[in-house]
């Protein structure tokens, strides 16, 4: 403030700082559930006949930690810090900002305690009790009038394309959100869906798939226009692209969730349409990760000195492998091979893991230092044995869960002449059984990764001002500006 | 009416918005106006400076 520049904004950094820091300890959180999960598969006995611990409650403990705490945070932090930097404009919105970042912990807490203890709507992604919904609804109306009342006071004329990815996460998740989650509440924790039978199935994918598409897909996209070019040190190579990107990406995605419910009680017309527009997805999907990737084009070689961009660049084409696999799993014969088996699960961490892990630890390496005033991190070498972790574990898990899952659908309808099952469901589980291990040995890589993120972050935080000045990147990194 | 005239309405007035915002978007007209909404990521860099002086006076914590 007491400086006579009148052009510097004052940023409000500090709910970026508190989200920043609870990425980085929710991601471990959800992912060591993951593994414990993933353990339980293998090891049974690890469930220790406890009803707390076993894998029908702690499975949407992990999904909603990983989900809505490691990725909600991450992308609370980036949509406040890029809205403000982007538009340079102070964050709008007085005690609501903090309201966003408390009541949002408050919705992770409750879900921590009432999903081991067996609290449950049973809609997948959306599990948690309507009490706990309410609370969502608030922080995502709250989130809603600071993001855009940050941008309505922009001292900029453009509205950066990462805000418009963002913007639209924001309104597409809250009317996903209170539509699906629109319930008769029998008693404080218990209470019945208003949809019936196969429409409560359709509107709960359209929920799924968009929970996919937008706060999985659209925010991190967001996530990307601004830290890939950002890190990159070059604007994002193709600013008209990004548009078309952005149009078609939204008005698609919300056509796709019917595919979840292929060869169910779903009219089958309707199975088809959501096939269709599947495939149609595939082209938006890939636009965007070409826009991203080709903005290195020209800068490859920062790719061997700097593993943050590496991470980023990493991101987009596990993103790209996830979103061609997506609508090739969305035709109806290859589903038919696909539908309940590991497959599937393997698609959802090349997605999960692979896009947006990676997009997101490789954003917060580039926001820690800036958050906390130092230049760069405390180690650059361990970000890149982070990425070596991080590549390893994705890599072990989404091979061994695609060899499980082809397995298991071929056994599953493998059928003798005389027309009975040539497999029981055992058999299959049997020759599954070494697949889970090497998904388990896969998932502690990438823990382990989220270990040595946590120790660089504080180490990075606690550093006295000034020892972390030096960069050791390469001198036109820092000389090229705009 | 019918539905499926409806549905092929439907499909072609999707069609002209689509090739709209992709005339749009590739006008020469607008070729300015899109490349300094690309710069904007640099634009704070201005202010960088500024903005981490300020911050370490108060110290680390919040």
């Amino acid at each position: 403030m007491s400086e006579t520049q009148a052009t510097a904004v004052d940023y409000n950094y500090k709910v970026v700082r508190q989200f920043t820091v609870m990425t980085v300890i929710w991601g471990i959180v959800g992912m060591a559930v993951g593994v414990l999960i993933a353990a339980q598969l293998y090891w049974p006995a690890l469930n220790f006949d406890v009803p707390w611990l076993t894998y029908s409650r702690i499975r949407p403990l992990h999904t909603n930690a990983v989900i809505f705490a490691f990725g909600g945070c991450a992308l609370f932090a980036t949509s406040y810090y890029v809205v403000q930097r982007t538009c340079q404009a102070k964050l709008f919105g007085g005690w609501l900002i903090p309201f966003t970042f408390w009541g949002w912990q408050l919705v992770i807490l409750s879900a921590a305690i009432t999903l081991p203890l067996g609290i449950s709507t049973a809609k997948e992604y959306a599990e948690l009790e309507w009490p706990i919904d309410i609370l969502i609804a608030l922080v995502w109306v709250s989130y809603g009038i600071v993001f855009f009342g940050t941008i309505i006071k922009r001292q900029t004329s453009h509205i950066y394309v990462a805000n418009w990815f963002y913007g639209a996460f924001i309104i597409t998740v809250a009317v996903l959100h209170i539509v699906n989650s629109m319930a008769i509440p029998v008693s404080l924790w218990k209470s019945y869906s208003i949809y019936p039978g196969a429409v409560d199935a359709m509107v709960q994918w359209w929920y799924g798939h968009n929970a996919v598409g937008f706060f999985l897909t659209a925010g991190f996209l967001g996530m990307m226009y601004y830290f890939v070019p950002k890190q990159a040190g070059r604007p994002v190579y193709s600013y008209r692209l990004s548009i078309i990107h952005f149009w078609a990406l939204v008005s698609i995605y919300i056509w796709a969730g019917p595919h979840h419910l292929h060869y169910t009680a779903l009219p089958d017309w309707t199975q088809s349409l959501g096939m269709v527009m599947s495939l149609i997805l595939f082209a938006p999907s890939w636009g965007g990760m070409i826009n991203g990737i080709m903005t290195l084009s020209g800068a490859w070689h920062k790719l061997r000195h700097d593993p943050v961009l590496r991470f980023l660049i990493v991101s987009l084409s596990f993103y790209g492998m996830s979103t061609f696999e997506g609508p090739m799993m969305s035709i109806k014969t290859v589903n038919a091979l696909s539908h309940y088996t590991d497959w599937t699960v393997g698609h959802v961490h090349s997605g999960a893991l692979g896009w947006v892990a990676m997009v997101s630890i490789g954003a917060m390496y580039h926001l820690i230092p800036v958050l906390f005033g130092h230049k760069r991190m405390y180690s650059t070498q361990l970000i890149n044995t982070h990425f070596w972790l991080a590549t390893i574990g994705v890599v072990l898990y989404i091979v061994a869960m695609w060899i499980a899952g082809v397995m298991q659908g071929l056994m599953w309808s493998a059928v003798n002449a005389d027309g009975t099952l040539t497999y029981s469901f055992v058999e299959a589980l049997e020759a599954t059984k070494p697949y889970y291990l090497v998904r388990f040995i896969g998932g502690v890589f990438f823990v382990a990764g989220m270990l040595l993120m946590a120790y660089n972050m504080f180490k990075t935080i606690f550093a006295p001002k000034g020892t972390l000045d030096d960069v050791h990147e390469e001198p036109e990194m820092a000389a090229q500006p705009a | 009416m019918s539905y499926g005239d409806f549905q092929g309405i439907i499909t072609l007035v999707l069609m002209v918005i689509f090739i709209g915002i992709v005339l749009w978007a590739y006008s020469s007209r607008r070729k300015k106006a899109f490349e300094e909404a690309a710069n904007l990521v640099f634009a704070d860099e201005q202010t960088e400076q500024k903005q981490t002086n300020k911050k370490r006076e108060p110290g680390t914590h919040d």
